[in-house]
C-alpha cells in the first residue's frame, strides 16, 4: 500500500470507533427502566402510573411485536411487496403514541405500526399499504395520524405547518414529528427545526436513532449526539432510552405538555436500535456485526417491561399466557385479511388525483375503461 | 366600476379580496410583509391583516411548501410566494412528492388548496435564476393545476379563483409585464380559471401564447396585419389541464398553427400541444405545427437575452414558414 492510499483511507473512514457496537453509556440518557427491569427514578422526568396502565404498555408492546412478525413472514410468502420491520423498536413508538392527548396530531415515517397502534389504525390499513393495495388506507383526520411519508423527512415540515395552524385556531393541542437518524442530515428537517423555532410551533420532533440509515451508521450522519443539536436551533433536546416505553411515555408526554403551553418545540432523540432489517429487500449482515445485534438484545424493550411485571408482581403467568394467546388471534386476523384483501379497480387511479377532475383525466379514464372493454368476450 | 390597473396592481387586489373573503387564507413567502414582496405585489397586506395571515418566512423554499402541507391539512388555504422563478427548486421537492400527491395518497381525505405563485419569465436585465419559465416541470407533474395570466382582469380573477380552488395550482405571473395596465371590473363576471380565450381573430395562422408571449403575439399580429396576414391568437391560460377546444376549431379554420413561449423548446408545451393539434386536427393542417421557444441553454446572459426570448419578429419569421408550406 502506498503513503497516498493509506492516506486516503484516513479520509474517507475518519471517524474513530466507528463501527463499535452502538450501545449507551452517557449519563444524559432518561431512563426509568433498566434493561434488567429494575424500575429507577429521574429526578427531572417522573410517571405515576397505574399497574393497569403498566400492563397496558406491555399489551401494546407484545402485539405491535406479533403483527409485525405475521407482517416480515407474509412478506416472505409473497402476500406483501416489502414490509419495514420497527423490530426493537416498539418502545419508542407505543411510548411516544401513548403520550398524545385527545386533540394532538401524528405525522409518522413509513415505520411506525406501533405508533398507527395506539392510534386506532386498523393494522390491516397498514397491510394494504405494503400490498400495493392502496397508499395507505386509514383516515388520517378520523386517527390524527398522518398517512405514511416516504420520502426522508419531508413530514417535519408538514407536522410544523400543521402545528403553525394550530396556533392561528388558539388550540392546546401539540404535534408529534417521527423521523430517524437519517433523516437529521436532511435539509427540510432543518429547516422545519428553523421554522418551529422561529415560529415557537407546539410541534415535538421525536427521532428515533436507531443507529442506521439502511446501511450508514450514525456516525455518518452526525459527529455530535443528536439530541444536542437542538441547542443549534434554539429549543431543548433530550435523549431518552428508546428501549424503556416507560421513560419514552415520560419525556414525550412533558414535551407535548410544553408545546401545548405555548413553550415550543422539542427534539427527543430515543436511542434505540434496529434489530431488523431496514426492511425486507435489506440484508444487515452486509454493514454490521453479528455481535453489536446480540449486545442490544440484551436491551431488549418488551423483555425489560415483563421482567419489571413479574418481579414487582403487577402480572402474572396468566396474564402472559393471555396476551401471547391475543397475539396471536392477531396475527391470524392480519394474516386472513391481508389474504382477502381485494385488489383495487384499475379506475380508481384515476379518481383521486384532484378534488375537481380535469377534463383530461376524464377522458383518460374514459379511454382506459374503453380498452379493456374490447376485451370482453375474448378468451 | 371599471378601474385601469397594472398587472401587478391588479394581483394585490385579487389577494386582497380573497383574505377579505376567507380568513383561512394565509400568505406565505420571502419579504412578503414589511417589505410587500420584492415586486411590491402583496404591499400593505401584512398591515392590514397581521403577522400570522401574511407570514414573513425564514429563506428556505423547501420550508414556504412543506408548512403550507401542514397548514392546508389544519384547513388552512397557504398562497406561497416563490421569489423568483429560479429559486422555486429547493421547493421542488415538496411541490411533486407531497403537494401533488397528497390527494390521491389519501383518496381525496386530505384536500390540499395551495397556491404557488411564481414570477416568471425573462426581459428585465437580471442576474441568473431570475428570468427562468419551468412551467413544464410542473405541468408535467400528475396532482398540480397550472395557470399563466397575461392580463391585469386574468391577474385579478385569476388569483381569487386559483386561490378558491380544492386543488393546488402553480400560479406563474408574467413578471416583466407586472407594470402593463388593463381594464379590470370587479363588479364583472370572471372566464373560468381552466379554460383558453381567443384574445384576436384571425383567418391565416392560429398562434397559441401563454403569459408574457401574448402580447408578443399580439404584436406579431398587428404587423402581419400591415402585411396583410390575418393572425388568431390564443391566450392559453390554463398550462394543466389545456383546453385546446378553442384550439382545435381556430386550426380547423386556418390549417396553421404556431406555439410561442419563453422556455425552451425542447419538451416544452409547445410539444405536447403540437401532438395534440396535430392528433385532433390532422386533415385540416396545411403545415406542421410549429414551435417559437428559448433555445435549449441555461437563460444566458442578460446581454443575451434579446437574442434568447421569442420576439415578434421570431413570431412572425414561424408565421411564414408556415404559410411557406
Amino acid at each position: 500500500m502506498t503513503a497516498l492510499q493509506q492516506k486516503t483511507t484516513e479520509v474517507v473512514d475518519p471517524v474513530p470507533g466507528a463501527g463499535a457496537p452502538h450501545l449507551p453509556g452517557q449519563p444524559d440518557l432518561v431512563q426509568l427502566l433498566t434493561p434488567e427491569g429494575e424500575r429507577v427514578e429521574h429526578p427531572d422526568y417522573g410517571l405515576d402510573i397505574s399497574d393497569e396502565e403498566l400492563r397496558a404498555l406491555y399489551r401494546d408492546l407484545a402485539l405491535v411485536r406479533r403483527w409485525d412478525v405475521e407482517a416480515t413472514a407474509l412478506q416472505r410468502q409473497g402476500e406483501l411487496g416489502i414490509w419495514a420491520s420497527l423490530l426493537g423498536q416498539e418502545a419508542a413508538q407505543v411510548g411516544a403514541g401513548r403520550a398524545l392527548a385527545e386533540g394532538d396530531m401524528a405525522f409518522p415515517t413509513y415505520r411506525e405500526h406501533g405508533v398507527a397502534w395506539t392510534r386506532g389504525v386498523d393494522p390491516l390499513h397498514v397491510m394494504s399499504l405494503f400490498r400495493g393495495v392502496d397508499q395507505g388506507g386509514w383516515d388520517p383526520v378520523a386517527h390524527s395520524f398522518n398517512l405514511y411519508t416516504v420520502v426522508i423527512g419531508a413530514q417535519t415540515l408538514h407536522a410544523t405547518g400543521y402545528a403553525m395552524g394550530v396556533q392561528r385556531d388558539g388550540a392546546e393541542s401539540a404535534v408529534l414529528a417521527f423521523l430517524g437518524d437519517g433523516a437529521t442530515s436532511q435539509g427540510e428537517v432543518n429547516e422545519a427545526m428553523i421554522w418551529a423555532s422561529s415560529f415557537a410551533a407546539p410541534v415535538v420532533f421525536f427521532c428515533q436513532n436507531n443507529q442506521y440509515a439502511i446501511s450508514a451508521p450514525i456516525e455518518r450522519q452526525s459527529r455530535v449526539p443528536l439530541y444536542q443539536r437542538a441547542a443549534g436551533f434554539g429549543f431543548p433536546g433530550v435523549r431518552v432510552d428508546g428501549n424503556d416505553v416507560l421513560a419514552v411515555l415520560a419525556v414525550t408526554r412533558a414535551a407535548l405538555a410544553a408545546a401545548r403551553e405555548g413553550s415550543g418545540p422539542t427534539f427527543i432523540e430515543a436511542f434505540t436500535y434496529r434489530m431488523g432489517a431496514h426492511t425486507t429487500s435489506d440484508d444487515p449482515t452486509r454493514y454490521r456485526l453479528a455481535s453489536e445485534l446480540e449486545a442490544w438484545k440484551l436491551r431488549d424493550p418488551i423483555a425489560r417491561l415483563k421482567a419489571h411485571l413479574s418481579r414487582a408482581g403487577i402480572a402474572d403467568a396468566d396474564f402472559f399466557t393471555g396476551v401471547d394467546a391475543e397475539g396471536d388471534e392477531l396475527a391470524a386476523r392480519i394474516r386472513k385479511g391481508t389474504l382477502e384483501m381485494p385488489d383495487p379497480a384499475g379506475t380508481e387511479m384515476f379518481d383521486h388525483v384532484f378534488a375537481e377532475q380535469t377534463p383530461e383525466l376524464a377522458q383518460q379514464r374514459e379511454e382506459f375503461v374503453a380498452y379493456h372493454a374490447s376485451f370482453e368476450g375474448e378468451q | 366600476m371599471t378601474e385601469t390597473l397594472t398587472i401587478g396592481k391588479a394581483l394585490n387586489l385579487g389577494l386582497r379580496k380573497a383574505m377579505e373573503d376567507d380568513g383561512k387564507v394565509v400568505l406565505m413567502g420571502e419579504d412578503i410583509g414589511k417589505l410587500g414582496g420584492v415586486f411590491r405585489i402583496t404591499d400593505g397586506l401584512q398591515k392590514d391583516f397581521g403577522e400570522a395571515r401574511v407570514v414573513d418566512t425564514p429563506l428556505a423554499e423547501a420550508g414556504i411548501l412543506g408548512t403550507a402541507v401542514g397548514l392546508a391539512m389544519r384547513g388552512y388555504r397557504p398562497v406561497c410566494e416563490i421569489q423568483f422563478d429560479g429559486f422555486v427548486y429547493p421547493a421542488y421537492n415538496q411541490i411533486v412528492t407531497q403537494v401533488a400527491k397528497i390527494h390521491a395518497r389519501s383518496r381525496g381525505k386530505l384536500p390540499m388548496p395551495i397556491v404557488i405563485r411564481i414570477p416568471f419569465g425573462g426581459g428585465i436585465g437580471a442576474v441568473e435564476h431570475h428570468s427562468e419559465s419551468p412551467e413544464a416541470y410542473f405541468a408535467h407533474t400528475a396532482g398540480l393545476k397550472v395557470v399563466a395570466v397575461s392580463s391585469p382582469a386574468d391577474a385579478y380573477w385569476g388569483i381569487q379563483q386559483a386561490i378558491a380552488s380544492p386543488d393546488p395550482v402553480v400560479f406563474f405571473e408574467p413578471k416583466r409585464r407586472y407594470w402593463e395596465k388593463g381594464e379590470v371590473d370587479p363588479d364583472g363576471a370572471p372566464d373560468p380559471l381552466f379554460g383558453s380565450r381567443v384574445v384576436r381573430g384571425g383567418d391565416d395562422v392560429t398562434v397559441l401564447a401563454y403569459g408574457p408571449m401574448v402580447k408578443t403575439a399580439l404584436q406579431a399580429a398587428d404587423a402581419a396585419a400591415e402585411e396583410g396576414r390575418s393572425l388568431e391568437v390564443v391566450d392559453l391560460r390554463t398550462l394543466s389541464p389545456l383546453d385546446l377546444g378553442p384550439v382545435y376549431e381556430s386550426v380547423r379554420r386556418t390549417g396553421r398553427c404556431v406555439v410561442v413561449h419563453e422556455a425552451p423548446v425542447t419538451l416544452g408545451l409547445g410539444a405536447e400541444i403540437a401532438a395534440r393539434v396535430t392528433e385532433n386536427c390532422f386533415h385540416s393542417l396545411e403545415a406542421p405545427v410549429l414551435r417559437v421557444g428559448g433555445y435549449d441553454t441555461p437563460y444566458p446572459p442578460s446581454k443575451l437575452e434579446e437574442d434568447y426570448l421569442p420576439d415578434l419578429d421570431r413570431v412572425l419569421d414561424a408565421v411564414d414558414r408556415a404559410m411557406g408550406f
